[in-house]
């Protein structure tokens, strides 16, 4: 019944941009825009440093989603696995000419930007998994057989991750994998025994930790234990929330940020900054913005024709909803503090950048949603 | 088709297990900011507000000492700090280099503050340089920005305008001790200093004030923000003195000329104290700025104990100034006549012993009045084996010797004044009459300081009451000092007839301090001098070889004066001792004179004590 319908395959530009799905770039630029307030904050009631420079990058990165999104989804899904191996082999520069930062080797440096490819890296393997299942017929998902692509697909940049090292962006793209391999119809059982074998190779995985995210872990565990070491941000973190209270403290009276108490305010504690200054009633709007996002981003995925374009919009909506849930949880102490950013709010370049990115193939996605794509290419 | 369709309808069931599962998250989220902030608010408040609010306590400040006319004797000069908290700064060497291209500070100094911030904890701030002018503060204060962890702190240096004149009566403030701390939280305030000596000791606690607390908003690095609340600090209270400050630097100065004496001028009828001096002073502002160890070295090394305050705690015998006790003892008593007769040989002889009067050669006929003019010892040596020791000293308590005041300075002495149960406990010996004959004249264990020879002088001639002497007049507003003595009942014809005795001492031709009587009418004085032994110089001493000059001084006698002007209705007292200083008659009566005939012509007891200062108060006293 699907072929007789013959909608838009060939839309004008206009066309396209007035099924862009504007309400999807309304919330984005509603979050955005938290993120600048909270920004200007962070620095005491001033656009510098941060805020300026944000709402540059969000504006450029804007355009970048509007052309991501009109660009045809045929052209996306050719161009899948180029793109994979381009980020593969930024991971691996990255490994061999990579700056050190925070511990862990994650830059690139263009000079006049520095570049994360594990950022886009992931938007890359959810890209590549949407295309390899597109391709794969519903049967064969009960054989590994089939499976074992997408594994090495996972697998690949989730050890040069590792390498880095980045546990949390591992993981991210561990979750984000399996979140896929899950929606294109791998049978449960699979996950029952995954999830067996995971538990049992949790000591495994201890071992080979890095001392500081041990610490991170045994502090995560008991915060109070060492107040003043690296159980001391998680605990400012929840003092400045806690003392937010319902309310708040208003728009730029948050003393735990403004006297510095909370630590990395602009990046990766940017929520607490929010809801210190703005409450419960900030915290839960924000949240409630990230809902909508979510909902928006599915009913794109559901809406679409195309096993690609539905396994691409509901991968990078799973995408960008692990890191709101791991960076909201991981201030207000739920788990470790892994250093993930809050996307569109947390101050930094790639972060933004990638999230923008990440909004544009999904609104691709709905724009191109009654296109043919064939399953074998 | 139907397998895409199948497909569909599977994929939109994942998906909203999917959706399920991030809606869950969401939920999670959403209940975890709640609880943090509904249910553990108030606690997370109180953290927050632990975090940022830094409570200290702000010093008071210490009240003034002033004089009767307001002149300030003790007062508070501003000194900025220079504080550095090692922590805050990058490095603190290179920050110190900064500094020093701002303002002048000693090398040494720099290389002493290193040297210290290895030693101490880095948050504790350290003073880099004090005392600083305002063109320094200035300076300072607009590059603040670049010398990181630096602040300026502004603070209270007691200062004592006076210097030398008034050290032992002021006295003077230190640092806090251990056995200082009483609870009092203002005590623990970093440089806080507290009364050692003097009146800053004695009144201390109404000088002190009440520490205030300041809420400081504070950063993450311990930086002060803002100022949140204050609850101000009680500054201490203004202590008004009876002393004439000008008085009390004449007589300071009029004692310079000799290497240990001192003096106390009163009022004989409400015991104010005028000037109250002892020689050789010492400038007190040298503990408040910091003292070297020479300058200590040399203050403990001077044989003349400079840090004493011997008006008060010097005990002496009081010598020929004690005869009018013992021949009141003696009329009281009934043992004596006004018309008493003694011939005077020179010596009298009780039993086995002979007893010297200091007129070898003898003054003849004595009676009471000319005993006091010549100072004849055989007249009071005759009354004094009649009357006995116990009673000599029942009348010496009732003119104030032998027994301390409660006076305004801790550093008061009781003297002594013996009794035969007194001897009994302390030697075990029973007393000799030949004992009571050379305390007669002030000799053997008797001990007077000079501020209790000038309030026995006071109750000779004020009628005979009971006057205490004291120096605060008033505390703020609180008045000090009682408008009424009780008498001490002694006859007043008694009392006339010394009034005579004393009178012919400085004003008949024969008196032993004719030479040193006041000329100018109307401010006659009175008076008796004294001239006490010290030490017989005995074998072991010689042995010793007490020979040179310096322990010479040591042995020669005690020079004494009490006298009391003008002649006709006596207000104001004078009591005078040079330490070694000769004889009474030729050294401590002119001392005695000048210092009554200054008080007389300044007058200070015509004005009561001014409770506002009439004098603007001098910018700065150095």
């Amino acid at each position: 019944m699907f072929d007789t319908v013959k909608l838009n395959t060939d839309q004008s530009i206009l066309q396209k941009l007035q099924h862009l799905g504007w309400g999807m770039v309304f919330l984005v630029s509603l979050v955005a825009c938290i993120g600048f307030a909270a920004l200007y904050s962070a620095a005491g009631g001033d656009l510098n440093p941060w805020a300026s420079k944000q709402i540059a990058r969000f504006l450029v990165g804007l355009v970048g989603l509007v052309i991501i999104a009109l660009i045809d989804i045929k052209i996306w899904y050719r161009l899948t696995y180029p793109i994979f191996i381009v980020g593969f082999i930024s991971l691996i520069v990255v490994e061999a000419i990579g700056h050190t930062g925070m511990g862990a080797q994650r830059w690139i440096d263009f000079g006049f930007i520095q570049i994360q490819p594990s950022e886009f890296m992931k938007i890359a393997v959810v890209m590549a998994l949407a295309r390899y299942f597109h391709a794969v017929g519903r049967d064969d998902m009960r054989s590994f057989r089939f499976l074992l692509p997408a594994f090495v697909l996972i697998g690949l940049p989730v050890g040069l991750v590792l390498l880095q090292p980045d546990l949390g962006t591992s993981l991210m793209i561990v979750m984000a994998g399996i979140t896929m391999i899950f929606l294109a119809g791998a049978p449960i059982w699979m996950f029952i025994a995954g999830g067996i074998i995971t538990a049992a190779s949790m000591p495994v995985a201890w071992y080979f930790m890095h001392d500081y995210q041990k610490r991170r872990v045994q502090t995560f565990l008991n915060p109070e234990s060492d107040p003043l070491g690296a159980g001391y941000h998680i605990t400012q973190s929840k003092i400045a929330l806690g003392s937010g209270g319902i309310e708040g403290k208003g728009f730029l009276q948050g003393t735990q940020s403004r006297l510095n108490f909370l630590p990395e305010k602009q990046t990766d504690f940017i929520f607490t900054l929010w809801a210190e200054e703005w409450g419960l009633v900030g915290g839960l709007f924000l949240l409630f913005l990230m809902a909508l996002i979510f909902i928006y981003g599915i009913a794109i995925s559901l809406n679409c024709r195309h096993a690609f374009g539905r396994l691409l919009a509901m991968g990078l909506v799973v995408n960008f909803s692990l890191y709101v849930f791991i960076n909201i949880a991981m201030v207000m102490g739920l788990i470790p503090v892994v250093g993930a950013p809050l996307p569109l709010v947390s101050y930094g370049g790639t972060s933004m950048l990638a999230a923008l990115v990440g909004f544009g193939l999904i609104l691709s996605c709905n724009i191109h949603r009654d296109s043919k794509l064939p399953r074998m290419q | 088709m139907n397998n895409s369709g199948d497909r569909s309808k599977d994929f939109t069931r994942r998906a909203f297990v999917v959706g399920a599962f991030q809606g869950m998250a969401l939920a999670v989220l959403g209940g975890r900011l709640a609880w943090l902030q509904l249910a553990e608010g108030g606690r997370y408040k109180t953290l927050s507000d632990k975090n940022r609010i830094n409570t200290k306590m702000t010093a008071p400040s210490r009240g003034e000492i002033v004089d009767r006319f307001g002149v300030p004797l003790a007062i508070n000069n501003q000194n900025f700090r220079i504080l550095i908290i090692p922590e805050q700064t990058n490095d603190l060497a290179e920050s110190l280099q900064k500094l020093t291209n701002l303002i002048d500070i000693d090398d040494r100094r720099i290389k002493a503050v290193i040297e210290k911030s290895k030693r101490s904890a880095s948050f504790v701030p350290m003073e880099v340089a004090d005392n600083l002018n305002w063109d320094e503060v200035a300076k300072i204060e607009v590059s603040l920005d670049d010398l990181p962890g630096m602040s300026i702190d502004e603070g209270e240096v007691r200062s004592y305008p006076f210097a030398e004149s008034t050290g032992h009566l002021i006295g003077y403030v230190g640092a806090v001790s251990k056995t200082d701390l009483n609870g009092d939280p203002v005590l623990t305030l970093p440089g806080f200093k507290i009364g050692k000596t003097g009146i800053e000791k004695s009144f201390d606690k109404e000088l002190r004030g009440q520490a205030g607390n300041k809420q400081m908003e504070v950063n993450v690095r311990g930086r002060e923000v803002r100022e949140l609340e204050e609850d101000a600090s009680l500054d201490g209270k203004r202590v008004s003195l009876s002393v004439d400050a000008e008085l009390q630097r004449y007589c300071q100065e009029r004692l310079a000329e000799h290497k240990s004496a001192s003096a106390v001028i009163m009022d004989s009828k409400t015991g104010a104290v005028y000037a109250m001096a002892s020689q050789p002073g010492f400038d007190p502002n040298l503990f408040t700025k910091g003292i070297s160890a020479e300058q200590w070295e040399a203050l403990m090394a001077n044989p003349a104990f400079p840090l004493n305050n011997k008006a008060i705690s010097g005990q002496y015998p009081p010598g020929s100034t004690f005869k009018m006790i013992t021949a009141l003892a003696a009329l009281e008593g009934g043992f004596s006549t006004p018309n008493t007769k003694v011939s005077c040989k020179g010596r009298y002889e009780y039993g086995k012993d002979r007893f010297h009067c200091w007129k070898l050669s003898g003054h003849g006929n004595m009676s009471i009045t000319s005993a006091l003019m010549r100072s004849c010892d055989t007249y009071f040596y005759q009354l004094a084996t009649e009357v006995g020791i116990d009673n000599i000293t029942v009348m010496a308590k009732r003119f104030g010797l032998g027994e301390k005041y409660g006076f305004d300075l801790h550093e008061e002495r009781a003297g002594l004044m013996p009794t035969k149960e007194w001897k009994l406990g302390r030697y075990g010996q029973t007393w000799r009459p030949g004992e009571t004959i050379v305390s007669s004249i002030g000799q053997g264990y008797l001990l007077a300081t000079p501020l209790q020879l000038a309030v026995m002088t006071s109750r000779l001639i004020n009628g005979g009451k009971a006057v205490k002497p004291w120096l605060v007049g008033y505390v703020d507003d609180k008045k000090m000092y009682p408008d009424q003595w009780p008498s001490i009942g002694i006859k007043q014809s008694y009392l006339d007839l010394m009034k005579e005795g004393t009178d012919r001492v400085t004003n008949h031709k024969e008196g032993t301090a004719y030479d040193a009587r006041i000329i100018d009418e109307g401010m006659e004085m009175g008076g008796k001098t004294g001239t006490a032994q010290v030490k017989k110089i005995n074998r072991a001493d010689r042995a010793r070889g007490i020979m040179n000059e310096d322990l010479a001084w040591k042995y020669r006698h005690h020079a004494l004066f009490v006298g009391y002007a003008p002649l006709d209705n006596p207000r104001y007292v004078v009591s005078v001792i040079v330490e070694h200083g000769g004889g009474g008659s030729a050294v401590a009566a002119p001392i005695a004179r000048d210092l009554l005939l200054e008080t007389q012509k300044r007058n200070p007891a015509i004005s009561d004590i001014k409770l506002s200062n009439v004098i603007e108060k001098p910018k700065q006293y150095v």
